[in-house]
């Protein structure tokens, strides 16, 4: 049996892709993917149309794809994430049919059900041998975890592994294994190393965020969760990662050993790995090169795939046992809804990737903002978007004060008695908007251009067009 | 107090606003760019009208460019450059 084919082409013929038809991708090269591209190129090339996009993630570096979608080439696309520059052509209408965001559970849990059927399932490897065993861990594009793509390689018609280093058979220390794979491709270059890992994100130094991420720390110890056997999640923006740290000052302080670390990993979480902090990372995706080479190195630091990681009816998920998750929000409403897909233009800019899942599994989610940020308070009476619906938030931590969802009256109680500076959440929209100003309501476009369907597969909400 | 020549203050750094003053022969001509002109344009507006208005310029070119200034760093801003852009009295 030989699956090594010499071209993207040839792969795409073999598959027998036609009109009409959904291919898949995943994001572990992020904003140095160039596997998308490359393949859309030789469908686009093939006279194909009418076909949809199912990636688990789009960057601007896929901009690229626009032009297929003018041409008609491609006339469906569903992500988890799409940044602001593709994001922003689908809020100005570029797509007659709606775009579909789904949650990173949500996504593997719709193809494993079947509600999301796909084709052809395209996998960029950093390594891979002829017959397909696969791994991100090794090679000069290693991005660590390929956790998104297990469910498009286990349920997809058909499976193709392109990969930049390729190796002989057979790659011992593979992720995703031949059995699922029809068709490998080697190419010159998956990606831009530069682009796959982002350098390490810095801790912030602005006061404003340390405040932020002082109280975020302090809510997580009078919780009540921080004890042994502790699990956690957090961003990567600079004031979850000061969290990040505070929390480990604490943890080590009072010798308290977690259980395990969650999500997208970066270099903090593995120095919390390292320090004792916890038992197990684990990880459905690699933010930086010291992650990516923990994952390689470290066996107590483990790839989970999105299924594991989030999927809402599979026997268990990850996030089903997790204790706290820090998250952010670019709105979040008086009934603690949370926007984190568009901007406060109304265009899109971003998606739940697991927001929402952690969010729902979390015994603690807790969203960390500022007040305002250039003049818009975070604060409002409606979001734009319900990414994440209230019911899943516990607390809103902000320099002026932290807000707890009513619905937590047991942790309200927890915080008060800690001291901690509570506020009610439309008192801090209140004061929030003495500093700033009420802003006027933004005027949405009547067309709808995206669907939020939720982590269970119900419509969630809509995202409309923007008026220019 | 008369606008002699061209002057300017502030930056283009989130959260603060760029404003330039020049003469005109009469009457306020005001050019607002802003990320945040959906909610704050007329707000904007109206804040470098009054700050014109306290510090008695009656006829200016002014030009704002505001990456989501608040309405205290606004009028520092634009009363800065009307000190700057006036003549010697």
């Amino acid at each position: 049996m030989m699956k090594l084919v010499k071209t993207i082409k040839e792969a795409v013929a073999l598959c027998g892709i036609k009109d009409g038809m959904t291919v898949s991708f995943h994001h572990h090269l992020r904003n140095g993917d160039f596997v998308l591209n490359m393949v859309m190129e030789e469908l686009a090339a093939a006279g194909l149309r009418d076909l949809t996009v199912n990636a688990s993630s789009l960057f601007d570096a896929h901009a690229p794809l626009l032009e297929h979608i003018e041409k008609g080439v491609v006339t469906g696309l569903s992500a988890d994430y799409i940044a602001a520059g593709v994001g922003r052509a689908i809020s100005q209408g570029i797509m007659e049919k709606p775009v579909q965001f789904r949650t990173h559970g949500g996504r593997p849990n719709d193809i494993r059900l079947g509600r999301t059927p796909i084709d052809v399932a395209f996998i960029a490897a950093p390594t891979a041998d002829p017959m397909g065993n696969c791994s991100g861990k090794y090679g000069k594009s290693a991005c660590g975890s390929l956790g998104y793509a297990f469910a498009d390689a286990m349920f997809a018609k058909k499976v193709v592994v392109i990969t930049d280093n390729l190796v002989p058979y057979p790659l011992a220390d593979f992720s995703i294994s031949e059995n699922f794979v029809d068709y490998v491709v080697a190419v010159d270059a998956i990606g831009d190393p530069k682009g796959i890992v982002s350098g390490t994100t810095r801790i912030t130094r602005d006061p404003v965020g340390l405040v932020m991420a002082s109280h975020a720390a302090r809510v997580i110890e009078a919780s009540g969760l921080l004890k042994d056997g502790f699990s956690f999640q957090t961003g990567a923006g600079g004031a979850s990662l000061a969290a990040a740290k505070f929390l480990k000052e604490i943890m080590l302080k009072k010798n308290i050993k977690g259980s395990f670390g969650l999500g997208g990993i970066t270099a903090y979480m593995v120095d919390m790995l390292n320090a004792g902090c916890f038992e197990t990372l684990m990880d459905v995706q690699c933010f930086d090169l010291d992650a990516v080479r923990s994952l390689r190195d470290n066996p107590r630091h483990r790839e989970i795939s999105a299924l594991q990681y989030a999927a809402p009816t599979g026997r268990s998920a990850v996030v089903d046992s997790l204790d706290v998750v820090i998250l952010g929000a670019t709105q979040i409403d008086t009934d603690f809804n949370v926007n984190v897909h568009t901007d406060s233009n109304g265009y899109i800019m971003g998606g739940s990737g697991g927001h929402s899942d952690t969010a729902a599994g979390a015994k603690l989610s807790m969203i960390i903002a500022p007040m305002f940020r250039a003049r818009l308070p975070i604060v409002t009476d409606k979001v734009t978007c319900i990414s994440t619906p209230g019911k899943d938030i516990d607390v809103l931590v902000t320099q002026g004060g932290i807000a707890v969802n009513p619905r937590r009256q047991d942790l309200q109680e927890k915080l008060r008695a800690a001291g901690l500076p509570l506020v009610e959440i439309g008192e801090l929209k209140e004061k929030t908007e003495r500093i700033t100003g009420t802003p006027a309501p933004c005027t949405k476009g009547d067309r709808v251009v995206a669907e939020v369907i939720g982590r269970n597969g119900d419509l969630q909400d809509v995202i409309y067009n923007v008026k220019e | 107090m008369k606008i002699v020549k061209v002057a300017s203050a502030g930056t283009l750094e989130s959260s603060d606003a760029f404003v330039e003053v020049a003469p005109a022969g009469e009457g306020v001509s005001l050019e607002i760019d802003s990320v945040v002109y959906a909610q704050f344009g007329e707000a904007i507006r109206q804040t470098v009208l009054d700050v014109l208005k306290d510090c008695g310029v009656e006829a200016a070119c002014v030009r704002v460019a505001d990456r989501g200034a608040l309405e205290c760093v606004l009028r520092a801003r634009v009363e800065t450059a009307v000190l700057r852009g006036k003549g010697e009295e």
